[in-house]
């Protein structure tokens, strides 16, 4: 009901009771508190990776845990090469200029310029369903690789063993360096979690950003006077992507 | 928009006629759902009641058989005995309804959506329809939470905190099965129900208040609704985080909780690697703030009925504030506490020992502040007034022993005992409920227009009070001599044995409790069309609450523009006023009020910052020779 607008707000202590003390409308304001609260579940599927990965016995050695960059190797169309990690560095970059576009489709909106809002918007759901279709190629690979939510295939490296051998607690485990059987189990189901549940995130905010889309061209926000879903959607946006930049540090560069 | 156009556009929706779906079942009003929040709450709340009055007659009198549990429970009461499992399922069902259905949501939902937008003067919650999907979501968590009871292998039986590996695993017994994953679908809703309800409580407060209530004018109800919300927005999404890997568990076969366990004798499948400690953390971590989640509503609610009722302000305003901040900043770091037999590093265990006892600062501010303000006030002993006293009873003898229980070297023995069940029934069980009760009591007038029963509410308070203390009191006895929680039949081990005798009082404590609430229910049904109509403002009360018309439904709180506010909600008995009371809505004409006076008018520090920046800016051009 109570629709603050920004420019309702009346010249009176910030504080004080009848308008918004951050001069922003309640959706904003609904949006900010919905990311700190997303920022909590993030939080605690990271901390789980933290707890699994080092406060297990068998897997607090670092080497233990399988080396991303010797998994995380391939590209398309060029089979057997040793590319590490250059795929995601690509499907980052891609997520990455999704945001851009993004706040180009913001401040286009400050502008009101329909126009310019849908071409950014439209190159930010391209971003989006590249960034998808991305990951979908890299599970894919990664399965075929065998990956498993149950089972780690791709053992240990050969320092982790001696390591293990070293402490006497390679006996307890069949792993032998180079053998790919059993490794640390929940690194590739940790993987499959926390990246699908960003993927998730990315593909909500590839939904909302074709219905904003399709409300930008219907002229709703034209009508409405103000293109402030834009900016709601982009702080979505941007929130998946910063995301992102933790999913990627932990899983790929660690 | 304005206040003007809001009117309007007020006016224009009050003509057409609202459907019966638009008005008491999809509605978007907060008065209407506030009371669909209470009545499934009462529901809910006597579901558990009945499961607790089961397992109390098993521990009773465990030899007996009652046909009453065999026309209740069907196979899971074969020949009038409570089947051992389907004791665990009761003791778990009845936890998560109490915990989760009725003193969050039922407490918290009620008094929130009622109170935040009348107290603060808002037209609705932010956002009316997030405000809707709130309460269905949360319906829909307890229909799929009471279609788990139902199923074939029984509900949920792991204890309300669904530790690994009991949760996890299928065979682990019968519950685990089909009725832990109906389990995991509700809680999973309820989180839902309670992120859209919190970022709407959230920003109705700091959003929405009307023209002149700041703050620091905001009764404390409103404080502890904010606060509460605050920690179910940050508190909740951790256990979604853990529920999610537990769902991998259960159904995908992850082993993040899961390692080396042997289930009946043959080493349990493949599951290697997982800690069952971590899922303890990440719920204490939810499961912590969560008590206060359920208690600080409570005491919010007492605040305000114990100074409109004591007739004065409330005794240190401001410290209740920071003594609710406090208590919700360290509700985040003391979860360890419930995890002290884990294995934890002493050393850790004694950071959490510390963290725990500081608790008891913010909170013995506000039982000291209470105490303060019923201190020589002109008491008035309405129902509301009595329960919220009771309500400082509860806190107070309940709060005693946490801080035995948060002794980590104490802990150590009592963890796990009926010493335990004692404390946290008394301290936000008991209450948290009667500050529901007061609350119930208080704000029925504003709710449905009429006055409850002051005679069947004294008998309900004082059978109520009486009783909580005849139940939980001889616990603590029990768990300092060891007795341990969660166990079906005491008589087989001769050890405890002798606590039969007190069982059964506490059985017979809780039934005739059982049948007080059932005055309770009587009372609230029948004067929702029978109860003596209430005067506008029935308790000579403050707030705003009572300034919006109460015999009239109106969607949008007030007729004309919002009140505006010029003081805080707590000047009662001030000696140079007539009334003992003076509306938070009514100016003063003795004294210039502060939000008109010129220097307000024109936000001074925005306009004395430009002034400093543009003087700025010239001094650097004169600097570089551009002026």
């Amino acid at each position: 009901m109570a629709n603050h607008t920004p420019a309702a707000f009346e010249n009176q202590p910030m504080w004080a009771g009848g308008r918004s003390p951050f001069n922003v409308s309640y959706g904003k304001l609904m949006m900010w508190i919905f990311l700190l609260s997303d920022a909590f579940t993030f939080s605690s599927l990271l901390v789980q990776y933290g707890a699994q990965r080092f406060s297990n016995v068998e897997t607090a050695v670092t080497t233990v845990w399988p080396d991303p960059a010797s998994i995380f190797n391939h590209f398309p169309f060029m089979h057997g090469l040793h590319l590490p990690l250059l795929f995601v560095s690509v499907m980052t970059f891609i997520l990455i200029m999704s945001s851009v576009t993004m706040v180009l489709a913001v401040e286009a909106g400050h502008r009101k310029s329909k126009k310019e809002v849908q071409t950014y918007m439209i190159y930010t759901i391209i971003g989006g369903v590249m960034f998808l279709s991305c990951q979908a190629w890299e599970w894919y690979t990664f399965i075929h690789e065998g990956a498993r939510l149950y089972g780690n295939t791709f053992g240990i490296t050969e320092q982790g063993y001696n390591h293990l051998h070293s402490v006497g607690f390679a006996d307890h485990f069949e792993w032998a360096p180079g053998d790919r059987t059993d490794g640390p189990v929940p690194f590739a189901a940790l993987f499959f979690i926390v990246t699908g549940f960003h993927g998730f995130h990315v593909f909500s905010g590839v939904v909302i950003n074709v219905v904003v889309y399709i409300m930008t061209v219907r002229g709703v926000f034209e009508r409405r006077g103000h293109y402030e879903m834009i900016e709601k959607a982009g702080l979505y946006w941007h929130f998946v992507d910063l995301v992102w930049v933790f999913v990627f540090t932990f899983f790929y560069l660690i | 928009m304005s206040t003007a156009a809001l009117h309007a556009e007020h006016e224009a929706h009050h003509e057409h006629k609202e459907s019966f779906i638009s008005k008491y079942v999809f509605s978007m009003d907060h008065k209407m759902i506030s009371k669909q929040f209470l009545i499934t709450g009462i529901i809910m709340g006597m579901i558990g009641m009945i499961m607790s009055l089961l397992f109390r007659l098993q521990l009773a009198w465990p030899d007996d058989q009652f046909s009453i549990i065999e026309m209740l429970l069907g196979k899971w009461g074969v020949d009038g005995k409570l089947d051992p499992n389907f004791y665990m399922g009761l003791v778990t069902i009845h936890g998560t309804i109490m915990v989760f259905y009725v003193l969050t949501a039922g407490l918290s939902g009620t008094f929130s959506n009622l109170l935040i937008p009348l107290q603060v003067g808002a037209r609705d919650m932010a956002s009316p329809f997030m405000n809707m999907l709130s309460y269905w979501f949360f319906f829909m968590s307890s229909v799929v939470l009471l279609i788990s009871v139902g199923v074939e292998t029984g509900p949920a039986s792991g204890g309300w905190t669904v530790y690994p590996p009991l949760s996890a695993l299928d065979k682990a017994m019968p519950g685990s099965g089909l009725g832990m994953t109906l389990w995991l679908v509700a809680i999973v809703l309820f989180i839902v129900s309670s992120l859209l309800g919190g970022i709407n409580y959230i920003s109705t407060v700091l959003n929405q208040r009307t023209k002149g209530m700041s703050m620091n004018r905001m009764p404390l109800t409103i404080w502890a609704f904010f606060f509460t919300a605050v920690l179910g927005l940050l508190s909740f999404p951790v256990l979604l985080g853990a529920g999610l890997f537990l769902i991998f568990d259960r159904s995908f076969g992850t082993s993040f909780y899961l390692s080396d366990i042997y289930l009946e004798g043959v080493g349990a499948l493949e599951n290697i690697g997982g800690s069952p400690v971590l899922y303890q953390h990440l719920f204490w971590f939810l499961g912590h703030p969560e008590v206060y989640i359920i208690l600080m509503p409570a005491l919010g609610i007492t605040s305000e009925v114990i100074s409109n009722n004591a007739r004065k302000p409330i005794f240190g305003y401001t410290a209740m504030i920071i003594s609710l901040l406090g208590i919700s900043f360290l509700s985040f770091i003391v979860w360890g506490h419930h995890m002290f037999i884990t294995g934890m590093n002493p050393f850790l265990g004694s950071v959490f020992m510390i963290l725990t006892l500081i608790i008891a600062v913010p909170s013995a501010v506000k039982a000291f502040n209470y105490l303060t303000t019923l201190w020589r006030g002109n008491l008035r002993f309405t129902p509301a007034m009595l329960f919220s006293i009771g309500l400082v009873s509860f806190f107070i003898s309940g709060g005693l022993t946490g801080i035995y229980l948060g002794n980590a070297a104490l802990d150590i023995q009592m963890h796990d005992s009926y010493f335990v069940v004692a404390h946290f029934h008394l301290v936000m069980g008991s209450a948290a409920i009667f500050g529901m009760f007061a609350g119930i009591y208080h704000w029925f007038p504003r709710m449905y227009g009429r006055m409850m029963n002051n005679t069947l509410g004294y008998f309900h308070f004082w059978i109520t009070f009486i009783t909580a203390y005849l139940v939980f009191f001889p616990m603590h006895f029990m768990g300092l001599a060891g007795v341990p929680r969660r166990y079906y039949q005491f008589t087989l081990v001769e050890d405890f044995d002798v606590w039969v005798d007190v069982n059964k009082l506490i059985t017979v404590s809780a039934i005739i409790a059982g049948f007080a609430q059932l005055l309770f229910l009587y009372n609230f049904f029948i004067s929702i069309f029978r109860g003596k109509k209430s005067a506008q403002n029935p308790w000579g009360a403050n707030t705003l609450e009572w300034t919006s018309p109460i015999d009239v439904r109106l969607h949008g709180n007030w007729p004309g523009e919002l009140p505006t506010v010029y003081r805080g909600p707590y000047e009662y008995s001030r000696p140079d006023r007539e009334e003992d009371f003076f509306p938070q809505h009514i100016p003063d004409e003795s004294a210039p009020e502060v939000l008109e006076t010129e220097k307000s008018k024109k936000a001074p520090a925005e306009k004395e910052a430009e002034a400093e920046t543009s003087v700025f800016f010239a001094a650097v051009k004169r600097v570089f020779g551009l002026g």
